[in-house]
């Protein structure tokens, strides 16, 4: 028959279904190999364009500016320097209000926890009213209004202001991770500590904080990142970092656009940076025998 | 029942093998009862275990067996009965278990009464050694280099010594559950609590585990151990309690009670393990 005997039909099937002889020498078949070479190639593919998508998007903007004639270079290559230094401010604000705002989120976490009702009170309250009233606000409040209150406000650095602003902030909202770091350390590890007789005290700072502390640095990486950019409110205090540089030196030359583009590229770069940092810590600290 | 539980005995209390003549029992669990909500989980148990014996609780899961071991030392507060361990006695006081003297007692019954637990519990942030000199130093305030000592002995003594600067994240479950063991011997307890030390496991770690716990109960450790392991419990046991919906419905020496077995739950209940078998 033209269509051939079912009979050969099967035999073709069975030869395409072959398993390999058991006894042959242990070896890849090739066809796993040419899975993973597609694999890469469409990975690669997928990151040249994705790169390509990015590079064209600077290019139109960036080509756009000048071709339009609206960035003026010698400006700012008078300027960057003094710009730029601002974004070492940038950086220290960030990371010391984080460091406070760490210790903010410790105790309020703590507090959140308590059985106390007082502690329990006060450390909601302090949630609560932190991240029901915007960020803008009680950094205003507190570099404006304070010092109606009491004068010697006024005497205060208004950098010690701004980093005290940022951290009590960023403590509110970092308290409920906190707090959930710690609820995330296991059961039976509380259990183990009080079997072993340890007090509240002992169980809290020697076995759940350690633990707790390594689940949530993750999240502090972000807050860290995030922190960089809001730290730019601070620059209405007048902490002459990053932002605070671009504008003043933008407004009283009429080149705002220069400046806030630079700006706006240091943050854009800083942010970038340290996500890759994140990221890395992040991986070395999963492959840590430190397992929870 | 009222909290007039002082007259209970353990009817089935008889000294065991090992047991110094004249001795006392060390620990005392007295009409102990314990409520979950409406769930009344433990009705009124009462045991009585002496110096160097061990104890064997057995019963099917959800008879009270582990409530009843977690009672003992608090972790769960009971919600009538006393317990007395090591010559501390604290009856439950489940409306003022938050007073700083119950807490102390609880603490002191603890210091007494070491835990094995079934998910081991080691410290995952602290290498071995650490897990065993934590509770020694910052609690009993033994100092370190005593701490170390005593800690390298036990570690010896599970067989893990190599394994002292090791993470817990890197150890097999047996060999977790034995530093786990070694680090409640650290502690110089007067007696051991195992809460199903082996369940845990995965069967080829079962044996070195039971083989540790088997020595020190003919060591002459006190032991009240929650197992299903049967023949851990007729070779190493001087009594074995069959617990059945919260009270003791058979206790005895082990080839009476898992050999020729008098009540019918306890026949059941051994029945359906050996057919597993």
């Amino acid at each position: 028959m033209s269509w051939g005997t079912p009979q050969g039909g099967r035999i073709a099937i069975e030869e395409k279904m072959r398993i390999e002889d058991p006894q042959m020498p242990p070896g890849q078949d090739p066809i796993v190999d040419a899975i993973a070479a597609q694999r890469r190639r469409q990975t690669t593919r997928f990151r040249l364009i994705v790169a390509i998508t990015w590079v064209i998007m600077v290019a139109l903007i960036v080509g756009g500016l000048f071709a339009a004639g609206k960035i003026d270079l010698e400006f700012l290559g008078k300027w960057w320097t003094y710009i730029l230094t601002g974004m070492w401010l940038t950086i220290g604000i960030a990371a010391s209000s984080i460091a406070v705002a760490v210790v903010f989120a410790l105790v309020g976490a703590i507090g959140r926890l308590s059985g106390n009702p007082v502690v329990y009170g006060l450390a909601s309250f302090y949630v609560s009213l932190v991240r029901g009233t915007p960020l803008i606000v009680q950094i205003l409040f507190i570099f404006l209004a304070l010092p109606q209150i009491w004068k010697g406000f006024a005497g205060i650095p208004v950098i010690v202001l701004g980093v005290f602003a940022l951290a009590f902030n960023y403590g509110a909202y970092m308290t409920e991770v906190f707090r959930a770091g710690i609820q995330a350390v296991p059961r039976g590890q509380l259990e183990a500590a009080a079997a072993l007789g340890m007090t509240d005290r002992l169980r809290m700072t020697r076995i759940v904080l350690p633990q707790a502390i390594r689940i949530v640095i993750p999240a502090i990486g972000n807050e860290f990142i995030a922190m960089i950019k809001d730290s730019a409110l601070v620059s209405y205090m007048g902490v002459q970092e990053l932002l605070w540089r671009a504008q003043r030196i933008g407004q009283s030359n009429f080149r705002t656009l220069e400046t806030l583009l630079l700006a706006a590229l240091v943050y854009w770069a800083l942010t970038i940076v340290f996500s890759i940092i994140q990221d890395r810590l992040e991986k070395r600290m999963a492959q840590s025998d430190v397992r929870i | 029942m009222t909290t007039a539980t002082a007259d209970l005995r353990d009817a089935y209390a008889t000294p065991g093998r090992l047991v110094p003549p004249g001795s006392e029992p060390i620990v005392r669990l007295l009409g102990l009862q314990k409520w979950f909500g409406a769930n009344h989980v433990l009705r009124g148990c009462t045991l009585e275990v002496y110096p160097r014996e061990t104890i064997c609780l057995i019963g099917r899961s959800g008879s009270g067996k582990s409530t009843l071991l977690r009672c003992a030392n608090f972790l769960e507060e009971p919600t009538k009965g006393v317990v007395e361990i090591a010559g501390i006695t604290v009856e439950a006081d489940p409306l003022g278990s938050r007073s700083r003297s119950h807490r102390e007692q609880i603490r002191q019954i603890r210091l007494s009464a070491q835990m094995v637990f079934q998910e081991f519990n080691l410290f995952p942030h602290m290498r071995v050694i650490d897990n065993l000199i934590e509770a020694p130093i910052r609690v009993k305030g033994v100092p370190r280099d005593q701490a170390i000592a005593t800690a390298e002995k036990y570690l010896d003594k599970v067989g893990m010594p190599e394994k002292r600067d090791e993470w817990p994240a890197r150890l097999s479950g047996g060999q977790k559950q034995r530093v786990a063991i070694a680090r409640a011997l650290t502690m110089e307890p007067e007696v051991l609590l195992f809460d199903e030390p082996t369940s845990a496991l995965d069967p080829e770690l079962v044996g070195e585990v039971l083989k540790v716990m088997s020595e020190l109960a003919h060591e002459g450790a006190t032991m009240i151990v929650v197992t299903h392991e049967m023949a851990f419990a007729s070779e190493a046991a001087d009594r074995v309690y069959y617990i059945d919906e919260g009270v003791f419905v058979e206790a005895g020496p082990p080839d009476q009670v898992l050999g020729a077995p008098q009540d019918e739950r306890t026949q059941r209940f051994l029945k359906r393990l050996l057919d597993k078998v």
